[in-house]
């Protein structure tokens, strides 16, 4: 069987998962394991009058109970935002100072004010029930609209009105000029629902300090331990990059969730110098809805001109994002530049205009969640394409065709250059697929039995693999966003590869694994990957974006080529050949055309022996690279949703979901389609079932699984995945990626899909059984 | 403290605990046998899902000292050394990716698949789907999960 690009390979790390021998951070304790409990603000915006912790630390097991003057006092710093964005006046953002526990004030439900450590977990969470902490209530504001209004409890001194930005792109004369002339404008407010990612493992660390060597090991639940490592060392003070390990083990899932560095790592860290014990805190999914970074959240107004051919002549665009109550680390990133830079869609548009005005309210903080800002450009074009094909009676799929960007490179108006792409081969093969021709027989008798079938589109375009960090830098990014890999050949032939990117369900050890071995002919067994361990692998940006094959397999190609240089010097040497004549193949470095050959472990035996070697060539075969992208990649497809609405009840069923998308290459497809899979699932939750609720006072309604509801088996269909892929011009292997697909491009499909079914384009997301056949009553 | 003991994964423990010990918390923190997951705290996800006198039970609102005497069975113990058909599917049908709620869903699969068979019912996709209400998975959108308990049903 086939280990190369394009197999399917079933994957390497399995075997440990199902029998149960993974090792997440939760599963780790030291020998001397102290457990850490927080102490959490119960009210959404409040000054701390005082903190009394005389009863708790008299409590059994209790260690000691630290506060944030403390670890400010000690001069851990405040927690950053790692992008900077401008206002359109030239003033820099209003990041307000946001301390790991807080010292003055508390500013959502959930907020740090304390932390006990103890002997047992729940020794610790007994007592830090038992911390008396005086409040004095102020009023607090959870929308980002009520937020903006005159009079809002101000949450940060220096973001007056709390507005964190007002930012804008494009250009705003001609669009307006261009809505002015056109011969219809769809108008549009769209609300995209603030999610909680729920990555099924807790988020969990595990600190220990070693006062001999003055050194922290952090065990935790990271998409990005070279990453934690950098901000914890440079910004927060914990120790300088020498003295911290950061380990992500196995880590249950991310989605965005477990890029950022939050409380209670850096809590832990001090705390296990403070109190020279190994600490340990896992979350609970109660702790994990108030804490884990939400998604999403935007308040939009949106306009959309067409000529009298029906081709978009103008976009404008105003966006408010919830922010929640502190900037988390590329917060500010996501609602601008991963956002407005992909409002033109697949669409050829010569004017668009985007204001994005960032705010803070009472809330947990918002960031990146699986999709980040594309989603919701994604949702905003294709339900104003599906509603103005509905206003102006042409058929949907036709309108968006009419629109599609035919000839690549193209330049957008907000700032992206595609560089490849067919939406019309995406388009065709998903209508074929759904059989489109068919939908009006299906609809009949669904009619027949009482349900109300529609069928809804959505073409999406996302920008992936990020990024070029020239270009990000310009933008104000922090970090650069390139990868680097390792590629060691040992003695006997085997080979590591270390990677900065991290694995957390999406395969690497596999399909990293491929590649490899399709390169050098060696069997996959004998190709091992090695991740998420900062004193193993030296650097390494980590996995969100849908980077990890645009971005990480390159890096790792471009180790390979040097790999490949050198024993190709060192065969030549040995065989006597020219080294333009040696070739490898099939486990063998040959001469070609002749029968000459070493086989693949000789060579790297004798890279080690050294006794045959070129003059002046270094013993050892093991070369690293770094890969900084040219251009973002551009993923994109054509979704069709099909859905029954059984008009009694406003229950929805999804009875057909199909995709087809452009990934670019595609190493192992058995595993893009399940990455597919999984985000057309988040879609779905998106669409129908999930909804993060704050009540007025800033309170969190939606705080477990009872409350939130989650997609389960039944809530879903089976999905038809296609593929119709164009090259990605950008990187050596012609990866766009896949990882967010899903999650971008179905929620306008459901949307649009229900919409049809019920004769009503009012219908908000989550599109429960209660708000269809709410809908459903307003059109009859 | 109470003393109990039981049989896990075919082999007797015994142990005193408090009383308010949790299976889930008796396995990892206790016999250390960490591939029962807690993904919840309100019995909803299955990530805990281990089987009791042959039934699944989620062991994250299961006392401990209730156990007495039990046969418990974790992911751990599931199929000794060889893999039991249903891991088989899962990897063969790509039903996992993170592979946390992997344990709890092949633990409540198996007594799925059991119990089917022991009532003589056929196992469709709608009631797998049905079936897997207690547990969730974030990662695979449920898909491959459903194909490969359809699978090890055909093999078990
Ligand atoms: S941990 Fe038991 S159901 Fe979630
Ligand atoms: S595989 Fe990650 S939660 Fe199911």
């Amino acid at each position: 069987m086939s280990t190369g690009i394009g197999a399917r390979v079933p994957r390497k790390e399995d075997k440990r998962f199902i029998t149960g021998k993974g090792r997440y951070t939760d599963d780790i304790r030291t020998d001397n394991q102290a457990y850490a409990a927080f102490v959490r603000s119960p009210h959404a915006h409040a000054r701390i009058a005082s903190i009394d912790t005389s009863d708790a630390l008299a409590m059994d097991g209790v260690i000691d109970v630290l506060n944030g003057k403390q670890l400010t006092g000690d001069g851990i710093g405040n927690i950053i935002c790692g992008w900077a964005v401008t206002s359109k006046d030239g003033s820099p953002m209003n990041m307000g100072a946001w301390s790991a526990l807080a010292t003055e004030k508390v500013r959502y439900v959930g907020d740090a004010v304390a932390v006990v450590i103890a002997e047992t977990q729940a020794q610790a969470r007994i007592a830090a029930e038992a911390v008396v902490v005086d409040y004095d209530m102020l009023p607090a504001v959870a929308t980002a609209d009520k937020a903006l209004a005159d009079g809002a409890p101000q949450i940060h001194d220096n973001a007056p009105g709390n507005l964190i930005y007002d930012w804008e792109i494009g250009d705003a004369a001609a669009t307006d000029a261009a809505l002015a002339g056109a011969a219809h404008v769809t108008e549009m407010a769209l609300t995209n629902n603030r999610l909680s990612p729920n990555p099924m493992e807790p988020r969990s660390a595990v600190a220990t300090y070693d006062t001999a060597e003055d050194h922290y090991t952090l065990y935790t639940t990271s998409q990005n331990p070279h990453v934690a490592r950098l901000v914890l060392s440079a910004f927060y003070n914990v120790a300088p990059e020498h003295k911290l390990r950061v380990i992500a083990p196995d880590v249950g899932g991310g989605f965005g969730a477990k890029i950022y560095i939050y409380p209670e790592e850096i809590t832990c860290l001090w705390a296990s110098m403070k109190t020279q014990r190994s600490v340990k805190w896992t979350s609970d999914r109660s702790e994990a809805f108030l804490t884990d970074a939400h998604g999403r959240d935007h308040i939009s107004t949106a306009k959309m001109g067409f000529d009298a051919d029906g081709k978009v002549v103008g976009l404008k665009v105003d966006t408010i994002a919830n922010f929640g109550a502190y900037m988390s680390l590329f917060s500010s990133a996501v609602p601008t530049y991963l956002y407005a830079t992909l409002l033109s869609g697949q669409y050829d548009i010569a004017n668009i205009h985007c204001n994005v005005r960032g705010v803070y309210t009472n809330t947990v903080p918002v960031d990146a969640y699986r999709g980040a800002g594309r989603p919701e450009a994604c949702y905003l074009i294709e339900r104003m394409m599906e509603t103005a094909a509905r206003e102006m009676g042409k058929d949907p799929a036709e309108l968006r065709r009419a629109n599609f960007v035919r000839s690549f490179p193209h330049e957008t108006p907000v700032i992206m250059t595609y560089d490849s792409g067919d939406f019309g081969a995406n388009l065709d093969q998903a209508m074929q697929a759904a059989d489109v021709a068919g939908f009006a027989t299906r609809k009949a008798e669904a009619a027949s039995r009482g349900k109300l079938r529609g069928i809804g589109y959505s073409s999406y375009i996302e920008a992936c693999g990020i990024a070029p960090s020239a270009a990000v830098g310009s933008l104000g990014a922090g970090v650069g966003l390139w990868e680097s890999a390792e590629v060691r050949v040992n003695p006997v032939g085997t080979i590591e590869v270390l990677t900065g990117s991290h694995s957390h369900g999406q395969g690497h050890e596999t399909t990293f694994a491929q590649i490899v071995a399709e390169r050098f002919g060696i069997p996959i067994e004998n190709v091992s990957i090695v991740h998420g361990d900062t004193d193993k692998v030296q650097f390494g940006m980590g996995t969100y974006g849908s980077r990890s094959g645009a971005v990480g397999m390159s890096a790792i190609v471009k180790a390979m080529d040097k790999v490949e240089a050198k024993v190709k010097k060192i065969a030549a040497h040995v065989l006597e050949a020219s080294e333009a004549d040696i070739v490898i193949e099939g486990g063998e470095v040959k001469v070609a055309g002749t029968d000459k050959a070493m086989a693949w472990h000789e060579v790297g035996l004798s890279a080690y022996t050294a006794h045959n070697l070129p003059p002046d060539m270094e013993p050892g075969l093991k070369e690293g690279a770094f890969y900084d992208p040219s251009n973002f990649t551009f993923p994109a497809g054509t979704y069709i949703c099909e859905v029954e609405v059984d008009p009694e009840t406003g229950v929805t069923e999804i009875v057909q979901f199909t995709a087809s998308d452009d990934f670019g290459t595609i190493i192992n497809p058995m595993i893009v389609e399940g990455q597919v899979h999984g985000g057309i699932a988040q879609g779905v939750g998106q669409a129908m079932l999930e909804q993060v609720v704050y009540d007025d006072e800033g309170q969190l309604i939606t705080g477990s699984y009872m409350d939130y509801a989650m997609p389960r088996a039944a809530d879903l269909p089976s999905y038809g995945v296609h593929h119709a892929s164009t090259v990605c011009p950008g990187n050596p292997l012609g990866i766009k990626g896949c990882g967010e697909a899903g999650a971008i491009g179905t929620p306008p499909a459901v949307i649009n899909a229900i919409t049809d079914a019920i004769g009503n384009n009012n219908l908000a997301m989550p599109a429960t059984p209660q708000a269809v056949w709410k809908a459903l009553q307003a059109a009859n | 403290m109470t003393n109990i003991t039981l049989t896990v994964n075919g082999k007797s423990v015994s142990r005193d605990i408090p009383d308010e010990t949790l299976l889930s918390e008796f396995l990892r923190e206790h016999l250390r046998l960490t591939g029962t997951h807690v993904g919840c705290d309100t019995s909803q996800c299955g990530a805990c899902v281990v089987h009791v006198d042959g039934k699944a039970a989620k062991s994250c609102t299961t006392l401990a000292v209730a156990l007495d005497g039990a046969q418990v069975t974790t992911i751990e113990g599931l199929a000794n050394g060889d893999l039991h058909p249903m891991q088989e599917a899962f990897t063969e049908h790509h039903g996992l990716q993170c592979g946390f709620c992997t344990p709890g869903m092949i633990m409540a699969s198996v007594d799925i698949v059991n119990r089917y068979k022991a009532e003589g019912r056929t196992l469709t996709e709608k009631a797998i789907r049905h079936e897997l209400e207690g547990n969730i998975c974030r990662c695979t959108g449920y898909h491959n999960i459903v194909k490969a308990v359809e699978s090890a049903a055909a093999k078990m």
